[in-house]
């Protein structure tokens, strides 16, 4: 037995087995995290039966099942196997005050599958799981009962979701080139005023251009509030009537709808369709009830472009310091020692980028650029405050060093035959380094870019200071001059996971969109960096051979 | 054709120093002593008393050489003994080596070649060199032989095309490659590859060309491609091949220096040194006795 054992050892059997084992645990646990974020995030999206449940005692509740759980602690002789509990998604919350219900099994009468039963997607208050009443138009009756009503829903809902878009597009387009206008207006007086000198009241011909092109916005923005009133009373003209489970009632106006659903009548092929429209509009709107439902469309846009601007500023950052250090440093104590210090900063805690990012980028820099170039809309700051532009440059400090570090490594792994042959055919240093190294180097260099862009794309903690919101009323990038709006606040995916799973006045309502904009930023993370694989594989077979 | 000396040195107006740059003694009135390389015609390259340091440890002791215009010049020794350390000084390629340091003067023609105004890059551009291993740059064909042309600012497609072909024909590899110039250089055999860094050396129409063991990686056809090349290339330019290989010197050189432990030891025309050397050690390395 003991011979076997040493034998066992001597021929490193265990040894074997035990680094075998360790790679499938490792491997096991990024599965079952994967499996865990898809089948919660992907569930999501799945438009679920209204279950109504009859309770023993006489009551009803309807809604969409969300799981069951065996009781804790119920495991009695009686029951050994315990007994079990049901949660169900009642809606409601404007009625009930709470989205979801634990009901014990043990209290259910008869469980049945309405068809009549109605899931409105409300733009407040949540889903709504009840049955139609009568539909109204201003004080008077126009449709009664279920089946009628329903008929007569889906076209009005229509009609609202089409009038609400033409709100939206006022609201947020129209009426916002036109502050955009008065605000630029606004600050150009002011600068006029600041550069008068004090007691003498500022004159001009710009002044009278600035204060007519102030009346002329207003003129506008009364006839964009008219078309809004008019929109709004059509917006608001009909209403429904609902009636729950138990028969209480609640009348709210149609345009509050997003969408009204039948589910227990529809096939699945209909619900099919269903998923993927929600998949789609998760992906292209803008959020609502406090992130907890609608899209995350911005949250998905602000990290994609931090991460572009952090790459623009990162890569030939690196890539710079990095020639400088392998190619035109004198190798020696005080170049290690570079080297050291910045193969420590990558080792930095980011919220120490964070602090940093703050107190350099948005108050040093930013506070500056606003005392020189925006005195006018001083005291509220421009650049002197969180911005897209301050994140994006904070994460590109924080990724520098995997740049560098993976730059140096290309550059030393070209091999020194191609130097010499570009130096004995006459080339300088620079010109060999521009037109044969560097291009040998590209796919290393790519290889830091997609590092570092793994690693800025989950990073959350210095975004907090340095310029991330919960929600942002506007994207980074319009249609108002000019285009990219650097010093905008912005939405992240991180922060996004951050603020809707702990922050939210709604945990149960939120943890789906958790996992799904969980399921998004990975999502998001492979497609930046197989972009830039991509790209690199295409360089590695054009200049194949290099060994880098 | 060459370019003259106001070309290479870069101030034009003559320095106070100019004078000494040129008229020296490039052949000593002393008696012509065979350990000194002063065998046959004009030379292109002189080297006199040079010394060579790796930091601390010397390379090359007191090197006197004359080589000569458009011959084969070949450099024989065992390993280690300064032979292509001392090629690499004939276009300063020594200079990419941290801590190393020359002494004694080489002339190009009568440049001296480590002076003071003298452009490296330049001089680079007159003295090609071929390496050990071929090492054609990861790009086209036709951007390899492009690239010392195009560093000279020639941009000129027209032009380009002219020199690509002259230079693969000079290489002898334009028939096999002229109908994929743009493929990729590491697609060639490695025979082909070291004549593609023939064409694209002889692409800078080069005075000089150094060639540093170019066959030592290559099967016997291939070489026997190359040194069949030596003959042709030796028309037009000065050729000095460092070597391994004792009959591949006696087969392409006019004339052969043998070195040992940094020194040369005896440089005369091949036919001597291979069969009447005067030195004993020259003698025992040619027979194989030792090296």
């Amino acid at each position: 037995m003991r011979e076997r054992l040493e034998k066992m050892m001597a021929s490193g059997d265990l040894f074997v087995w035990a680094s075998g084992a360790t790679l499938a645990i490792s491997l096991m646990m990024v599965i079952g995290i994967l499996i865990l974020i898809m089948v919660n995030g992907m569930g999501y999206f799945w438009v679920g039966d209204i279950v109504e449940l009859t309770l023993k005692d006489g009551k009803h509740v309807m809604g969409q099942s969300a799981g069951r759980e065996i009781i804790p602690n119920s495991v009695t002789p009686e029951f050994p196997e315990g007994r079990g509990r049901i949660r169900v998604k009642i809606g409601n919350r404007d009625l009930y005050g709470l989205d979801f219900k634990w009901v014990d099994e043990s209290a259910i009468a008869s469980r049945t599958f309405p068809p009549d039963a109605v899931l409105l997607e409300r733009r407040e208050w949540g889903n709504m799981y009840a049955r139609i009443k009568a539909i109204y138009k201003g004080d008077t009756l126009y449709t009664e009962g279920g089946e009628n009503g329903w008929k007569t829903l889906s076209p009005l809902v229509e009609q609202a979701n089409t009038l609400h878009a033409r709100i939206y597009r006022i609201e947020k387009v129209a009426i916002g080139e036109i502050n955009t206008e008065i605000e630029r207006a606004r600050l150009n007086i002011r600068a006029l005023e600041l550069r008068t000198p004090p007691g003498q009241a500022p004159h001009g011909p710009s002044l009278d251009r600035w204060k007519s092109a102030i009346a002329d916005a207003e003129t506008r923005y009364r006839q964009q509030t008219e078309e809004l009133e008019q929109l709004y009373a059509r917006f608001n003209e009909y209403a429904i009537v609902m009636a729950d489970a138990n028969g209480q009632e609640k009348r709210l106006p149609i345009g509050q709808i997003v969408r009204a659903l039948r589910p227990n009548e529809l096939g699945m092929a209909a619900k099919v369709g269903l998923y993927l429209g929600n998949v789609w509009s998760v992906l292209t709107e803008d959020p609502r009830e406090a992130n907890t439902e609608g899209g995350i469309f911005p949250a998905i846009f602000g990290t994609v472009m931090m991460v572009f601007i952090m790459s623009l500023a990162v890569v030939p950052f690196g890539v710079l310091a990095a020639l400088y250090l392998r190619e035109y440093a004198r190798q020696g104590t005080v170049v290690r020692l570079v080297r050291i210090a910045v193969n420590n900063l990558a080792g930095v805690p980011s919220i120490v980028y964070g602090v940093f990012g703050l107190g350099f980028f948005v108050y040093a820099i930013g506070g500056t650029l606003d005392t020189l170039f925006f005195p006018e809309s001083l005291p509220s700051p421009t650049f002197g405050t969180g911005g897209i532009l301050w994140a994006s440059l904070t994460l590109a400090l924080l990724t520098v060093p995997v740049v560098i570090v993976a730059t140096e490594e290309g550059l030393a792994a070209v091999p020194r035959d191609f130097r010499e042959g570009s130096v004995a055919l006459g080339a300088t240093k620079f010109e060999t380094m521009a037109r044969v190294i560097l291009p040998c180097a590209l796919p290393a260099i790519l290889t830091g870019m997609i590092l570092a862009i793994a690693r800025a794309a989950g990073e959350v903690a210095p975004l907090m200071l340095t310029g991330v919101v919960k929600l942002a009323p506007t994207l980074p990038v319009d249609g108002i001059w000019p285009f990219l709006h650097f010093d905008r606040k912005f939405m992240h995916l991180g922060f996004h996971i951050y603020d809707v799973g702990f922050q939210s006045p709604n945990v149960e309502a939120a943890k789906p969109m958790v996992y799904v904009t969980t399921l998004v930023l990975i999502l998001v993370v492979v497609l930046l960096n197989l972009t830039a694989i991509t790209l690199r594989n295409y360089l590695r077979k054009k200049y194949a051979g290099s060994a880098v | 054709m060459q370019p003259s000396l106001s070309s290479i040195v870069n101030n034009d107006t003559p320095s106070p120093q100019a004078p000494d740059l040129l008229p020296r003694p490039l052949i000593s009135p002393a008696p012509v002593r065979t350990d000194q390389g002063t065998a046959g015609p004009a030379p292109k390259i002189a080297l006199s008393d040079v010394n060579f340091f790796y930091g601390a440890s010397q390379a090359l002791f007191k090197v006197n050489i004359h080589i000569p215009t458009k011959q084969v010049t070949a450099f024989i020794g065992p390993s280690g003994c300064g032979k292509s350390t001392l090629l690499r000084c004939l276009n300063r390629l020594n200079d990419l080596i941290e801590g190393a340091r020359i002494e004694g003067t080489i002339l190009l023609d009568s440049l001296d070649m480590y002076g003071p105004h003298v452009d490296v890059t330049d001089l680079r551009k007159r003295v090609g060199m071929v390496f050990q291993r071929s090492n054609p740059f990861p790009k086209p064909i036709y951007d390899n032989v492009a690239y010392g042309p195009r560093l000279q600012g020639i941009r000129n497609r027209a032009a380009l095309d002219t020199i690509v072909e002259e230079s693969l024909k000079g290489a002898g590899l334009w028939e096999e490659v002229k109908d994929r110039l743009h493929a990729s250089a590491l697609g060639l055999s490695g025979g082909q590859q070291q004549r593609l860094c023939i064409a694209r050396a002889l692409a800078v129409k080069p005075d000089v060309l150094l060639m540093d063991e170019p066959c030592s990686a290559l099967d016997p056809i291939a070489t026997a491609k190359i040194e069949e090349l030596l003959f042709d290339l030796k028309k037009e330019l000065t050729v000095v091949i460092v070597t391994h290989n004792m009959q591949q010197a006696a087969r392409v050189s006019d004339y052969t220096g043998f070195f040992l432990m940094g020194e040369l030891v005896e440089f005369s025309d091949t036919k001597t040194i291979f069969t009447t050397p005067r030195d004993r050690r020259t003698e025992d390395y040619v027979t194989g006795r030792f090296g």
